[in-house]
């Protein structure tokens, strides 16, 4: 049985100095070292562990407090439960829905192994909701389709509306049947890179004893989620703070695709908590103050399944024109009023509760109010479909980062390309996860020697830390975090311009500016949030920088990024990849691009060339 | 007569006043807010400081009003929080008196000044921050994962509708300990008695219909502690944020171990 290492007493290594204040510091040798114990970290982990690597995973929250556990709808796989099905129609829907950004080798490669991942978690006692011959349960998500866009499909395998939480749970369970050590609590600060550009490891702050722990591996695995929390409204817990992606940026590697933001058609009015697309996908429709189903005159064919990102903005548009709800005229209604009950109760109790707890309505009866918020980031660390963390150099655009790996919302494989599709993050965070510790057990020999670290490796990290935990300005982090979140949430949302983007490009940086004035209050080494919440917003704000940067250098429509001076897609300019650097000493962005895959993995499947994209 | 002992840092304090209102501040405005505080780099002894939190300005949930303080008043304030919708089980403490999750109790439902604890009877940190490895071990003891002896089927195992409604109102446990740490049962036996959320998990493994490991699993609680310390007080069931019944999956696991003798 595994031992949580917060138990175990282990004398420290040695001791740095910063500014007269002694920092113990204890080594830790691992095979693998994952950060982050969401669907993805943890998937990677008992895949590494079972494959008898040495892995520990290191973690901010106990594993089950991820934000994958909030994932209600389900995970998308063509079983063919409900009817026919082939992983070919989910690989078009999904490089569809990518508006043709994603590469189409690595979405092949999700799609045909996304089976084979569930019937895994299945085995191991998901409680997937079932059929009543026995088969798991699969429901209509948005843009899914039969026979290359015919019509809708069944494909998304639910374990009511807690798919997420079914997950994480069951996952957590077969990481501690496996020899994984957890080191929970702990936050990791920065990437041990050594000159040659190779990632040695991790440095982690230990939050229950303020102790200093620095990981030396073969391999770095970054699993560490999102950035939902840049933006001031989003359905992503307090922990989405893309810590991984923060780290990569101060590395000096580059982020791919940041731009691209997906907001929730349907997220609870004020509260910004998540009603699940399954809700449409079980017969749930919107409708504006005049009674319109509206989505009947966006998308005819399609209707209240179209893709997030289409949706999103149609609601935009009906709140813009004056046909929303409420005294501000602001949201719209989504209506489940008019189904069964029991239907609801069996498959969507959770949001009933979400509803009755934080828009204060039963939706038996009444409709929900609801606004688009951001949820998802697209954009993250480029890797290819192994988990490799990819940094173009010598003429490489494909080059890996050696000994650095990224997984699920952090990475960028790309297989989202601009607009993800509801349920395939699911499916992405175990396939991929499972395809990194695979890589790791073909790279990783189980008893070759894990080589020690340069001197002074995370000394830096170690001096930042000190800075940040004696920050005596006059702005506590709270206050820079806030006009972050407001700056994103108006200059970098759903529609975007030329000069709202610079506006943001110009706010983030003032912000980013004044963060030499930041204010920390608690100095103490023992749980100290303050000190937390301010490495994460400094995680953040570089992350705000290259989002709304790359949003205003891509200068068409494509997926989630919508520019109204720039209304179509340009496939002649704009096909490739944005990466961005950002440069923590001037606060300034630098982009780079990378060429789209044009190409599939196999012969079963040609290329999807690309063609407008209506549902 | 007898003479007891307290133990060090038992006795908790009265603290500092953060932010009383002015006098002819409006009515109803500011809510106010009695935190527990303990800080383990002084080892003082905890205390209870006041706050009071801006209604116009916070949220309706006593997690944003916690929120509220810690970035308008005291950015020391110490607690857990993540999916701030119920199903992370990050921030659970005892709120007016009983366990709860701080995200989805509306500060409307308590009366008064709102008192804020970490939950009950666990070793404080700091603040409202409990140490849950106890815990967290306990659920790892009831080895909480699927055990099957018959070959892997190619596609998922089969599973009746009837199978798997049994596992309704166990799977969901989020693991907060709202329950476990609520009962007196567990309060005085909590290094031997598996507590109330750990036997739920146990009991969710033993009604999976693909589980083929039940005669173990129950061997393994088949003690007088592990399970039998539950007294049936049900403040648990009371306690619990997700409306989940851990005395009925205790009465279960009980049951179960009378009918298989």
């Amino acid at each position: 049985m595994s031992q949580d290492a917060t138990t175990q007493d282990t004398p420290p290594h040695n001791t740095v100095m910063v500014n007269g204040r002694a920092y113990p510091v204890t080594d830790h040798a691992f095979d693998v070292i994952v950060v982050g114990a969401g669907g993805s970290g943890l998937r990677a982990v008992v895949g590494a562990s079972e494959a008898g690597l040495r892995t520990a995973c290191i973690t901010k929250v106990f594993p089950t407090r991820s934000h994958t556990v909030a994932a209600q709808g389900g995970i998308a796989a063509a079983l063919g439960n409900m009817g026919p099905d082939d992983w070919r129609w989910h690989m078009y829907d999904t490089v569809k829905g990518s508006d043709w950004l994603g590469d189409q080798d690595c979405i092949e490669y999700l799609c045909r192994n996304a089976p084979e991942a569930v019937y895994e978690l299945e085995h191991w006692g998901v409680p997937f909701s079932r059929n009543d011959d026995g088969t798991i349960l699969q429901r209509a998500f948005g843009g899914m389709t039969t026979e290359f866009g015919k019509g809708p499909v069944k494909r998304t395998c639910a374990a009511a509306d807690r798919t997420g939480h079914a997950m994480l749970h069951t996952m957590y369970g077969q990481a501690l049947r496996q020899s994984a050590e957890f080191f929970i609590e702990y936050f990791a600060i920065d990437l041990i890179m050594d000159d040659e550009g190779r990632c040695r490891g991790v440095i982690a702050l230990n939050m229950s004893d303020g102790s200093i722990h620095r990981f030396r591996g073969h391999q770095t695995i970054l699993a560490t989620g999102g950035y939902g929390r840049a933006y001031f409204s989003c359905t992503s817990a307090h922990i989405c703070t893309g810590d991984g992606n923060g780290m990569v940026l101060r590395a000096g590697l580059p982020l791919q695709d940041m731009e691209f933001v997906q907001f929730h058609p349907t997220g609870v009015y004020g509260a910004g908590v998540l009603i699940t697309e399954g809700a449409r996908g079980e017969g749930g429709f919107l409708r504006n103050s005049e009674g319109e189903k509206f989505m009947e005159r966006y998308e005819p064919s399609a209707k209240d399944l179209a893709s997030r990102d289409v949706v999103s903005r149609a609601i935009t548009i009906e709140i813009r024109e004056g046909r929303g709800h409420g005294p501000d005229k602001d949201y719209m209604h989504l209506h489940l009023d008019h189904l069964d009950p029991d239907m609801l109760a069996e498959k969507l109790p959770g949001i009933t509760d979400l509803a009755r707890i934080f828009g204060g309505v039963d939706l038996c009866k009444e409709p929900v109010p609801v606004i688009p918020t951001c949820h998802y980031n697209m954009g993250g660390i480029p890797t290819n479909m192994h988990g490799e963390v990819i940094s173009p150099r010598d003429g490489d655009p494909d080059a890996i980062v050696p000994g650095l790996m990224a997984l699920g919302e952090a990475a960028c494989v790309s297989v989202h390309g601009a607009n993800r599709l509801g349920s395939n993050s699911l499916i992405d965070l175990v396939v991929f996860g499972r395809a990194a510790a695979k890589r790791c057990a073909e790279i990783v020999g189980t008893d070759s020697a894990i080589p020690e670290l340069p001197k002074g490796a995370g000394d830096e990290a170690i001096a930042r830390l000190d800075r940040f935990r004696y920050a005596d300005g006059s702005t506590p982090t709270a206050e820079l975090r806030m006009d972050m979140q407001k700056t994103m949430q108006r200059d970098c949302a759903v529609f975007r311009t030329k000069d709202v983007l610079q506006k943001g490009i110009d706010g983030i940086k003032k912000v980013w500016d004044a963060a030499a004035d930041i204010k920390v209050t608690d100095h103490s080494l023992i749980w100290n949030t303050d000190l937390i919440e301010t490495l994460e917003f400094d995680n953040l704000i570089s992350q705000s920088a290259v989002t709304v940067q790359g949003a205003h250098a891509r200068e068409e429509s494509r997926g989630a990024h919508a520019r109204e001076d720039f209304p179509t897609r340009d496939d002649k300019d704009w096909m490739k990849h944005t990466l961005s650097y950002a440069d923590y000493g001037t606060h300034m962005v630098k982009l780079d691009f990378r060429p789209v895959h044009t190409f599939t993995l196999s012969n079963d499947i040609a290329y999807i060339e690309p063609k407008e994209r209506v549902y | 007569m007898v003479e007891f002992t307290l133990p060090k840092n038992s006795k908790v304090t009265k603290g500092k006043s953060w932010n009383p209102p002015a006098k002819d501040a409006e009515p109803d405005r500011w809510r106010e807010y009695r935190l527990y505080r303990y800080d383990p780099d002084t080892g003082e002894n905890p205390r209870v400081d006041t706050y009071w939190v801006d209604m116009n300005d916070c949220g309706p949930m006593v997690l944003d009003a916690l929120i509220w303080i810690k970035n308008n008043i005291d950015a020391t304030l110490t607690f857990r929080r993540s999916c701030r919708e119920g199903v992370c089980g990050s921030c659970s403490m005892n709120v007016a008196g009983t366990n709860t999750l701080a995200c989805t109790m509306h500060a409307d439902d308590a009366k008064g000044a709102i008192a804020v604890y970490p939950l009950p009877h666990m070793p404080v940190v700091k603040d409202l921050v409990p140490d849950m490895t106890q815990f967290y071990a306990q659920h790892r003891a009831i080895e909480p994962w699927l055990k099957t002896d018959s070959p892997t089927p190619q596609k998922e195992w089969r599973q009746s509708r009837e199978d798997r409604e049994k596992l309704d109102g166990l799977y969901e446990c989020i693991l907060c300990a709202c329950c476990s740490t609520a009962c007196p049962s567990y309060w005085w036996n909590g290094d031997r008695y598996l507590g109330l959320a750990v036997l739920l998990q146990a009991d969710r493994w033993i009604e999976d219909s693909h589980d083929e490991r039940t005669g173990e699993r129950l061997d393994d609680l088949e003690d007088p502690f592990r399970l039998y310390r539950c007294h049936t007080i049900l403040n648990c069931t009371k306690a619990c944020p997700k409306g989940l019944e851990p005395a009925s999956a205790i009465a279960s696991l009980k049951r179960k171990m009378v009918e298989r003798v």
